[in-house]
């Protein structure tokens, strides 16, 4: 279960372009669940994730994750949630250009030290998951856009995390690979994880799947369903 | 044994990372090893150079005299030898005769000896393996030399001294003192300088400052002072090896500053994705400071080899040349193999170490910010 | 699909070029000593039979031949702030005298 408890995000904090991305957000969300984050942009839903996802720190409030409260954690042990119970899928995938899909996936897992080849199978099985195994010793530039989501996708799982981040996953998709996505989403749901989702898109937040969506504007919470 | 397998994986990611630009990180670690290899064959060579010359000058006379005159090396009276001797603890005093020739055709310098006995005619010359290769005239067998007076003087080759001893013998032509004389006009009272052999070695320099207080326009050199000379010659901080140092250190900071000036923007956003992956500060530092490593340890490892290699086998072709100067004569000479490991430890830690910090220095301020900078 | 370790390679690499060198460094050095030594004690013999001050390095001058044996004015000529004439002059130091 994730709390935000009055959380603010001010950037460039007294400087001329001084930006307050959230204003007071007060929310909770159970486990298990499918959240859309809806919103125009600039509506504050990315700096939403970063903070859930321990990327940032709120400028005031907090964030507590089944009870454990996160806000005041040293560095060293916020990395260690987010790398072991967060995987981000960004809006531009965000992959390591010149290196291989599998190098990829494994990435994440490089600072834990687990045995390699119990890593390089891990990764191997995600994969074949996502259909992209035949691709896995290629440089991840020359995989279609689509293809790189779904790279981006199993790097998100390699540590096996509780919660799933995707900042606009169907952004650059079109409709048939949309759904796909979606049903992707939906497989992981099923595994037990929690689905956090930012969209404007229609097709996201109106899907079945979804158990819960909340929609920002200007940084504040103005509608839940 | 996770601690081991986490640097591993640094190390896998850092070479995957530096494969992507092969060209250039090629040419960076071939600087690397250039530099290292220069320092290295520097410090192999007058560090090798340094014991010989130490082993062989112990042999050395165990003092000379010569006599000064307005401050200048001057021909030593023979008479100086007879009062030398009558002092107690001397127990001999013998002449030197020697000194320079200078060639025209050849433009070299040699070193012209006599000595007695001389085993050859006065007419007979042992020289030099120098000697023969530069002298370069087509008499084959012969010498000629123009004397003081301006006679010319044909001396026959009796005999060469090896190749192997080229190092002190070289530019030595050999001669009977009657030759020297007839060639060079040295009076019959006098000598270049003169030998002194003491009884007890630990009363030699008391015996030397006797010496200079019964003949005050004499010099002793001792053969501590010999040995003193060179090794301070060869040393790490005379002026020979600093300017054949000069060059790479300062090649070395150039380098080290453009590493040390700062990420490219690429290489800033690669490092906010991976720790929006879940690597912390200490995994990034850890993973830079491997990517130097990476480089400098095979580098060091390479160039140390090659130096090695270049100063003990092949030998040390690029030193002739700097060595060489304006003497047309340079002696072949083949180097004991004796490395101060201590000097090596010095190069790897001044090397190594502070290659790989400079590659983790620009790292720090973007290694500590938070990642979801990636996100906007 | 056989994947070699990167790591492996350059550890591979770095271990075999530490032992080529630690061999050079420790055990060239007794492997040519005893021909090295015969050579050596040549010299030496012919350093003491001819009563030999110095080594045959730099022949253009009478300094830079026998830098044991050059009083501390010829390295200057004819005056003391005279430039050097030979290359290897500026870099052969004149001897240190005792007591100066």
């Amino acid at each position: 279960m994730i709390e935000l408890l009055n959380v603010t995000k001010t950037y460039n904090a007294g400087k001329q372009s001084e930006f307050t991305a959230l204003k007071g957000i007060d929310l909770a969300f159970d486990a298990n669940r499918v959240i859309v984050l809806k919103g125009p942009s600039g509506s504050g839903k990315t700096s939403l994730l970063s903070i859930v996802g321990c990327m940032a720190r709120p400028t005031s409030g907090r964030v507590r994750i089944d009870g454990r409260e996160l806000t005041s954690l040293p560095e060293r042990f916020l990395s260690e949630v987010r790398r072991s119970s967060f995987g981000f899928v960004f809006q531009s995938y965000h992959l390591i250009k010149g290196m291989t899909v599998l190098e990829n996936v494994m990435i994440p897992a490089y600072p834990i030290g687990v045995k390699r080849r119990l890593l390089k199978e891990r990764a191997m099985a995600l994969l074949e998951k996502l259909q992209i195994a035949s691709k896995a010793v290629q440089d991840v530039q020359t995989l279609s856009g689509g293809e790189q989501q779904r790279v981006a996708i199993a790097r998100a799982l390699i540590n096996s995390p509780a919660f799933i981040i995707a900042d606009e996953p169907t952004a650059h998709l079109d409709t048939d690979l949309a759904r796909e996505l979606m049903a992707i989403l939906a497989d992981l749901h099923a595994e037990g994880r929690t689905i956090l989702i930012a969209s404007h898109d229609s097709l996201v937040f109106e899907s079945e799947i979804v158990d819960q969506v909340v929609e920002l504007r200007d940084g504040r919470v103005v509608g839940h369903c | 044994m996770k601690w081991v397998e986490r640097q591993r994986y640094f190390v896998d990611f850092t070479l995957s990372s530096l494969g992507r630009r092969k060209g250039k990180n090629a040419s960076l670690l071939l600087v690397y090893t250039l530099i290292v290899f220069l320092v290295s064959s520097v410090m192999f060579f007058s560090s090798a150079l340094r014991k010989e010359a130490l082993t062989l000058l112990d042999e050395a006379p165990e003092m000379i005299v010569q006599r000064t005159l307005a401050g200048r090396h001057e021909l030593v009276p023979l008479r100086y030898a007879k009062e030398i001797r009558g002092i107690r603890g001397v127990r001999s005093v013998e002449a030197r005769l020697w000194g320079y020739y200078y060639h025209p055709a050849s433009r070299s310098n040699y070193t012209v000896m006599a000595r007695e006995p001389f085993e050859h005619g006065d007419d007979e010359a042992v020289v030099g393996d120098g000697v023969l290769r530069t002298w370069g005239t087509s008499s084959g067998n012969q010498l000629t030399l123009r004397s003081h007076s301006g006679e010319a003087i044909v001396l026959k080759i009796a005999e060469t001294f090896s190749a192997s001893s080229d190092l002190v013998a070289s530019d030595l032509i050999l001669i009977s003192e009657t030759a020297f004389r007839r060639l060079t006009g040295l009076p019959e009272d006098f000598a270049t300088d003169l030998v002194v052999v003491v009884r007890n070695p630990a009363e030699c320099q008391t015996i030397a400052e006797k010496i200079n207080r019964m003949l005050p326009d004499t010099r002793p050199i001792l053969r501590e002072e010999i040995l003193r000379t060179y090794a301070s010659l060869f040393d790490w901080r005379s002026g020979y090896v600093i300017v054949l140092l000069s060059g790479a250190v300062l090649a070395f900071f150039i380098f080290a500053w453009d590493k040390a000036t700062g990420l490219s923007a690429e290489e800033r956003a690669e490092i906010g994705i991976l720790k929006a992956l879940g690597w912390d500060t200490s995994d990034i530092l850890g993973m830079k400071f491997w990517e130097g490593c990476v480089v400098s340890l095979i580098g060091f490892l390479a160039g140390t080899i090659l130096a090695y290699l270049h100063v003990f086998f092949a030998p040390a072709p690029l030193f002739a040349h700097a060595l060489k100067g304006w003497a047309i004569l340079y002696p072949t000479f083949e180097l004991n193999p004796s490395v101060d490991l201590y000097q090596i430890g010095i190069l790897f830690f001044l090397t190594v170490f502070p290659y790989a910090f400079v590659t983790m220095i620009p790292a720090w301020r973007v290694a500590i910010t938070d990642p979801d900078e990636v996100m906007r | 699909m056989p994947l070699v370790r990167k790591s492996d390679l350059w550890l591979a690499l770095v271990g075999a070029s530490a032992a080529v060198l630690l061999l050079l460094l420790l055990a060239h050095p007794a492997f040519v000593a005893k021909r090295l030594r015969e050579k050596q004690q040549e010299r030496k013999g012919l350093v003491r039979e001819l009563q030999l001050t110095d080594l045959c390095l730099f022949t253009e001058a009478s300094y830079t031949r026998h830098p044991t044996q050059a009083d501390l004015h010829t390295p200057f000529q004819d005056h003391p702030m005279s430039l050097e004439h030979f290359p290897s002059g500026s870099v052969v130091m004149p001897p240190h005298f005792p007591g100066s």
